[in-house]
């Protein structure tokens, strides 16, 4: 039945066509938040210049969290809801750190090194117990994030100070047990640590990345020549579509002729390093694909029996999954934390998993299947929802904790709804 | 010799004995502390009472095979609707509530049970984030929804306050019905007769032909089809019973903490209530009215004395905090890698 199934897929992509109607039901969700998220910018009535620089600076933020899942959905782990636990990896590598007094780049560089042994240590955990729990991963991960959260405060809240020797110091309550609420990673000279090195105009960047897109697209139609009449007119799509990019990004970068709101967006910058970092995450999620190990991740994620009798030792591959993911989560947390300038000790982690798989879902994944653009879409559009809704409720109704409210039942809701469609393919394909 | 201990532990459980354990040494270590135990017992029994409709209602879920019931939220907003709604007309009373709970909680339940029959296998997951969808859409509604009586709204502004206070309605009428001292223990009657019926109630059903038609859907779906018992009703049936006594127990635990509590505080409701029914012994496919009520006497048990204890041997923080989450999501995990995936 498998066979059948890819055969009918390979006939469907030689007949492919823009079909109106199969593009809508394909990307329903996705564009349903387009819709959302640009009627919610619109009603919020915020400043153009604040909302693109503060959704720059949130997808910069929160990007490698949301790239750090992909690889245990190839492997069909589904969505990584432990990804809490590598954030806990690297906030315990922030508060070694910050005790140990390294600052700047050198303190972060300190930071991530720690982290790495931590998150292994921990994903080892996770994949053994998910190894036992197959087929309710997704649930296991969520309640190992909740009981990890408990061993977590244990350790910071108890055991610091006394069991673990650690000296007085700012961080610690004033009792000398337990650290505090907050960590302020300013003083500790680990705030901005990457994103100040170097910053690039952004419509800079936009300029490079379109042009980036031509060349690849053009490089494509010259070395592929059997492609699909439909895949050559998606290309050339694209290539008109980058090169609109690339003349707005002329436009604004090099002339005065947009209106005086839109040529404000020329001042928003990039932080050059954290950027490179979260497109070098991107190449290593494509690389890995194309490695003896990505190979295992796609065939046990498409089928564990089938990989098991072609001599896969699918548990191996499986814990691989989930430490590779754990230590990116880990790094991803300190990225996060080091733009947000203050570590909150015992909060920053608890929802990273909810947003992150938010966002992830929203860009148009599916708990079987994620792209690197659609971790990317997704957690611009999650984000834009997350700042405008609170102003956007408080102009339609009166009141911002109806937008607060309304955002939290929007990622809570499409990661059920998302999961709930997931289970019902499954069982559909269960009966057939 | 050993085998009969073997033979007991498999029966027992290595995880509950532990708790039990632990539940026993804090007990001991409360009294060579100092710690006033009446004060503690009194407290004990009071929660057990509060909590354990909550985790009743695990029963008829894991009976007709949805698992533990992660969506108890769904049952939990509906009660505290059916409570708001009595109160907003002035009928001010425990029965009124749970009369207009009821057919709330039966509708949701309803609906619930047909989206779980199209995703069986993932119920548990889906089931988690039904329940915080709902509890984050009956937010908006709190403040969207006309009430009006005084003590329910805001003074100034708009919806519904965080916490609805019970004293002057409904709070404590089933604590102080019969209640009585044993020494300095007090002795809430009404609200264990309440409990303790409820059990009954549902021990009556698991007797019906229903009932047991409902537990062999649990036991053995294919064979129950094959016994010509329609899956997919006594399924929906079971989510409608869970959902119904998670409306009543919300109901039940506001009394007696003379609170309604609203927007957020629903969201992790399900947790504790799992981890109880767990701890008593049940399985993720096997459950007994006497696991609810051993579960739920340990769990809160532990709950009600680690604090103090663990307060007066470690003064800083809130070590039961931590505990809590530590034995609630240990004991659920543990489950699972006994459900055995694929």
């Amino acid at each position: 039945m498998e066979i059948k199934d890819q055969e009918k897929e390979v006939i469907i992509t030689q007949e492919e066509k823009f079909d109106p109607q199969n593009f809508l039901v394909k990307h329903s969700v996705t564009l349903l938040f387009i819709i959302i998220s640009i009627a919610a910018v619109y009603i919020s009535k915020l400043p153009i210049f604040f909302v693109v620089n503060s959704i720059i600076t949130r997808v910069t933020r929160n990007s490698f969290l949301v790239l750090a899942l992909l690889i245990p959905v190839m492997s069909g782990m589904g969505l990584n809801f432990s990804i809490t636990i590598g954030a806990m990896a690297g906030q315990f590598a922030i508060i070694i750190v910050t005790y140990l007094g390294i600052s700047g780049i050198w303190g972060f560089i300190l930071c991530a090194l720690i982290a790495l042994p931590l998150a292994i240590i921990f994903g080892f955990f996770v994949g053994a117990l998910l190894n036992k729990t197959k087929g309710q991963e997704m649930i296991t991960g969520l309640i190992s994030g909740f009981f990890a959260n408990g061993i977590y405060q244990l350790i910071l809240i108890f055991m610091v100070g006394t069991i673990i020797p650690m000296k007085m110091n700012d961080m610690m309550m004033s009792s000398g047990v337990g650290i505090r609420n907050t960590v302020d990673m300013k003083k500790a000279g680990l705030s901005y640590a990457l994103d100040s090195i170097h910053e690039i105009p952004l419509f800079t960047l936009v300029l490079v990345v379109s042009l980036f897109f031509i060349a690849l697209n053009i490089y494509k139609l010259k070395s592929a020549k059997h492609e699909s009449a439909f895949k050559t007119k998606k290309r050339y799509f694209n290539i008109v579509l980058n090169i609109l990019v690339f003349i707005f990004g002329m436009l604004i970068s090099y002339t005065k002729m947009l209106p005086r709101n839109i040529q404000m967006l020329e001042n928003i910058t990039i932080p050059t390093v954290t950027s490179l970092l979260i497109i070098a995450l991107c190449f290593f999620n494509v690389l890995i694909t194309k490695t003896k190990l990505g190979q295992d991740f796609r065939t046990v994620g498409q089928n564990k029996h089938i990989a098991e009798i072609a001599g896969i030792h699918v548990n191996k591959v499986r814990m691989y999954a989930i430490i590779i993911s754990t230590v990116l989560a880990s790094w991803g947390q300190l990225f996060f934390l080091q733009n947000m300038g203050v570590l909150n000790t015992y909060g920053s982690h608890v929802q990273i998993a909810l947003f992150s798989i938010a966002a992830l879902l929203i860009g148009g994944a599916s708990a079987s299947k994620a792209t690197i653009s659609q971790a990317l879409l997704g957690v611009v559009l999650f984000h834009t929802l997350f700042l405008v809704s609170p102003m956007a409720g408080k102009n339609l109704f009166g009141d911002p904790m109806i937008g607060e409210f309304f955002r939290a039942f929007i990622a809570y809701g499409v990661i059920g709804v998302s999961l709930g469609l997931h289970a019902w393919r499954k069982t559909i394909k269960g009966q057939v | 010799m050993p085998e009969i201990i073997k033979d007991y532990t498999k029966k027992i459980g290595i995880p509950r004995m532990i708790i039990t354990a632990t539940f026993l040494s804090l007990f001991i270590t409360a009294f060579f502390v100092d710690l006033p135990v009446t004060m503690l017992m009194s407290n004990i029994i009071r929660r057990f009472g509060m909590f354990g409709v909550l985790v009743l209602a695990m029963v008829p879920s894991i009976r007709c095979g949805i698992g533990p019931n992660f969506a108890l939220p769904l049952g939990i907003v509906s009660g505290i609707l059916g409570g708001l709604i009595s109160i907003e007309f002035g009928l001010n009373s425990f029965f009124a509530s749970l009369l207009i709970a009821i057919p709330i909680a039966v509708v949701v339940g309803f609906f619930y049970g047909k989206l779980l029959n199209k995703i069986k296998g993932s119920e548990m997951l889906v089931a988690t984030y039904t329940g915080f969808s709902a509890v984050s859409f009956m937010s908006i509604m709190w403040i969207v929804l006309p009430f009006t009586h005084k003590e329910m709204v805001w003074p100034i502004g708009k919806g519904l306050r965080v916490t609805v206070s019970l004293n002057s309605t409904f709070g404590n009428v089933l604590n102080n019905f019969l209640g009585f001292n044993i020494g300095e223990v007090y002795i809430p009657t009404g609200l264990l007769l309440f409990f303790f019926g409820m059990c009954f109630l549902v021990w009556l059903f698991s007797q019906s032909k229903s009932g047991v038609a409902m537990k062999a859907t649990g036991d053995n779906p294919k064979f129950a089809t094959a016994s010509g018992i329609n899956v997919d009703n006594y399924r929906i049936l079971g989510t409608v019973l869970s959902t119904v006594l998670g409306a009543i127990g919300i109901l039940v635990y506001a009394q007696s903490y003379t609170f309604i509590q609203l927007y957020n505080a629903p969201l992790m409701m399900a947790f504790p209530a799992v981890a109880a029914i767990l701890i008593g012994g049940a399985s993720a496919t096997k459950a007994k009215i006497s696991h609810a009520i051993i579960g739920v006497f340990l769990f809160q048990g532990l709950l009600t004395i680690a604090l103090p204890v663990a307060s007066k041997l470690v003064p800083q923080g809130n070590i039961s905090e931590s505990l809590r989450m530590i034995v609630q999501n240990g004991i659920i995990l543990y489950a699972l890698t006994k459900v055995g995936g694929e």
